[in-house]
């Protein structure tokens, strides 16, 4: 407890420092956080989204199977968001559902609804580090990213796809995750996140994962239309395609409990 | 199919029909398979050689106010080379559901599970189960239900009416997997004057509290377990007949999720006429992800499951010990082996299962099952089954 209170007096001392410039140097570690709550405070006040997404996954031979799903997010005040995902596609899969909580500490809650069985199963989710639904994206790549859950460092500044980024490296907190870190690209103007390395328990790359077709919603918010994740050590690759995002659902927590997981379709 | 049956049916498409022509969604399978056994059959009525079986399952779906009104409708075709009373016509589902804020209503035949367990659905009472589509008891038959679910910060409350008995299915006499002698489906009898007409009740509570998943139920009604007496087919010939007792019953489950652990159980108590007891089914689940390196996660399961009435329970899981594991692949056709077996604590009698199952291109599915039992006790449930170990083959086609 002691522990953690000073932590955080260190924290706010770092914020106050870095919020008067000249006053003290700001070292790689505080610009990269600054960076990353940064970029967080822009997606604030979202509220909840519905979109639908297709999953395309490819394997090394160039071959392709799809998946398609709805996915709702209720962005979480206080702590992480909650996601209600329903399988569409392939059909002998239709109907199953997937609901987590994300927690911004410990682990996240997560349940499956098994539509043939009418079954509700509270799943562990220790297995953040496993594939989702067989694509090359990791649970923990897919679970909204709150700041708290990993440590950054800013190392430089980059240009990718014509924008100015910064980029930073950031380290995963729980010791659990299959990463040793991440390299960030993020752009300067709208901080949004552009690429994303990751490195594997080795520390070699593993995966490259690329943001493309931004588009503001509400004025406000940048959602990318594609999210492709390559991975360099079995040539394998998923890409996400986001379609028709919708705001403005006035959801609240009851759209995200068991009920609503039974009654999902 | 008898009369009632069918009025259930005109009743069904009736009002299912407008929803129908105004549109929604069809989805559903349909299955090919075939099962050879590994030995010739023990009775002199039942058919040899490989049997094979088509099962058609339809859905329609539709919802309007954002899936706040649902209309669903699942029926259920079976037809099968060998066995007469595995021919079946069901309604799996025709429901209308209705979801007002913090409230939900239910209104036709729906199917409900409770429960926790992996190797027995000992608390999962609501529905009948359908022991010729599947033995191992995964299958449940639709029940006509109405149910009202108040969802509120202390959990979820359901109160259920169950108008309605459905009779547990049973393979015929000139199916395998049966018991001897065989079960008289047609001569089914009740302690309720009602007999199937019984209006059962059910109440539920539901709720997550941290890491624990909770679940309490109150049932009263007809126990959709049968006791079987002796008696006599038109034929003359000698057959057990399904009885359906009376009962209340109270029951428990539970789940503490933590890391790679699930800890499970299940436990009820149950009155009737002629006994009182209790049962349960408890363990645990463990996984471990990603082993050797791989994406392949392993899941280790062992279950216990007690019954009070010791070694003259009417069940096979009276003293039961099960081991299994789940391996899924998480690959692109969610390949995935369930494997493990239940070990008779009293009399050593092994039953094994093994499932297999991927999918093949966009819409197909493959399912390999085996069914082993080994060193069956003279004494023991399965006894009548020992030469009914089978291989399973099945293709189905989603759309």
């Amino acid at each position: 407890m002691k522990n953690h209170t000073s932590k955080l007096l260190a924290f706010k001392f770092a914020a106050l420092l870095a919020a008067m410039p000249g006053f003290a140097e700001e070292t790689p570690e505080d610009k990269g956080l600054r960076i990353a709550v940064e970029s967080d405070k822009r997606d604030i006040g979202f509220a909840d989204t519905i979109v639908d997404m297709e999953m395309i996954l490819t394997n090394r031979h160039g071959e392709s199977s799809t998946r398609r799903m709805e996915l709702r997010t209720l962005e979480g005040v206080g702590d992480g968001d909650k996601t209600l995902i329903t399988f569409d596609e392939p059909r002998d899969v239709k109907g199953t559902a997937f609901l987590s909580f994300t927690h911004k500490e410990g682990q996240d809650d997560q349940w499956l609804f098994l539509p043939a069985l009418k079954r509700v199963k509270r799943i562990a989710s220790s297995n953040k580090s496993g594939p989702f639904v067989g694509s090359e994206f990791a649970y923990e790549d897919l679970t909204s990213q709150e700041v708290e859950k990993y440590t950054y460092k800013y190392i430089g500044d980059a240009e990718l796809e014509g924008l100015k980024c910064f980029k930073i490296e950031r380290y995963p907190v729980d010791p659990k995750s299959g990463y040793t870190r991440q390299v960030g690209w993020v752009d300067k103007e709208h901080y949004r996140v552009i690429r994303i390395d990751f490195y594997d328990r080795k520390a070699a790359l593993l995966k490259t994962l690329a943001f493309s077709g931004y588009q503001q919603y509400l004025d406000k918010f940048w959602r990318a239309d594609s999210l492709k994740m390559v991975n360099h050590q079995t040539g394998k690759a998923t890409e996400l395609l986001w379609k028709e995002y919708r705001f403005g659902n006035n959801f609240t927590e009851r759209d995200f409990d068991q009920r609503s997981l039974q009654n999902a379709r | 199919m008898n009369f009632r049956a069918k009025q259930v049916w005109m009743l069904g498409l009736l009002l299912v029909a407008p929803a129908i022509l105004r549109g929604g969604e069809w989805s559903g399978y349909v299955t090919a398979e075939t099962r050879v056994f590994e030995r010739s059959p023990l009775f002199s009525e039942q058919k040899s050689g490989a049997s094979a079986a088509m099962i058609f399952e339809p859905e329609f779906y539709t919802g309007w106010k954002d899936g706040d009104r649902a209309i669903e409708f699942t029926p259920y075709f079976r037809v099968d080379t060998h066995d007469d009373e595995r021919n079946i016509i069901d309604i799996r589902e025709l429901s209308y559901l209705m979801v007002n804020g913090d409230w939900e209503i239910r209104f036709g035949v729906s199917k409900v599970f409770w429960g926790v367990a992996e190797s027995q659905h000992l608390v999962d009472t609501i529905n009948q189960t359908d022991l010729v589509a599947s033995p191992d008891g995964e299958d449940k038959l639709g029940q006509p239900m109405i149910q009202v679910v108040r969802v509120t910060p202390f959990g979820d409350f359901s109160a259920f009416v169950l108008p309605g008995f459905r009779e547990r299915t049973f393979p015929g006499s000139e199916g395998r997997l049966r018991s001897s002698p065989w079960v008289d489906t047609d001569s089914a009898i009740y302690e309720s004057a009602a007999e199937e007409g019984h209006v059962d009740g059910a109440l539920r509570w539901f709720n997550i509290i941290g890491d624990f998943d909770i679940g309490l139920h109150y049932f009263r009604g007809t126990s959709r377990d049968p006791l079987m007496t002796l008696g006599m087919d038109e034929e003359g010939d000698i057959v057990l007949r399904p009885y359906y007792e009376q009962m209340d019953q109270v029951g428990l489950d539970l789940q503490y999720t933590k890391d790679s652990w699930l800890w499970k159980l299940e436990a009820l108590a149950r009155e009737t006429t002629s006994d009182d007891y209790s049962a349960m089914v408890g363990g645990f689940e463990y996984t471990l992800y990603g082993i050797g390196g791989s994406a392949i996660d392993a899941g280790l399961l062992a279950e216990g499951h007690f019954d009070s009435r010791g070694v003259n329970a009417p069940t096979p899981f009276n003293k039961d010990l099960f081991v299994g594991t789940r391996l899924s692949w998480n690959d692109d056709v969610d390949t995935n082996v369930v494997a493990g077996a239940f070990v008779d604590l009293d009399n050593d009698s092994v039953f094994a299962r093994i499932e297999f199952e991927r999918r093949i291109g966009r819409n197909y599915k493959i399912e390999v099952e085996l069914q082993k039992l080994t060193n069956v006790a003279t004494r023991d449930a399965f006894y009548s089954l020992r030469r009914d170990s089978y291989f399973q083959l099945s293709l189905s086609r989603y759309w």
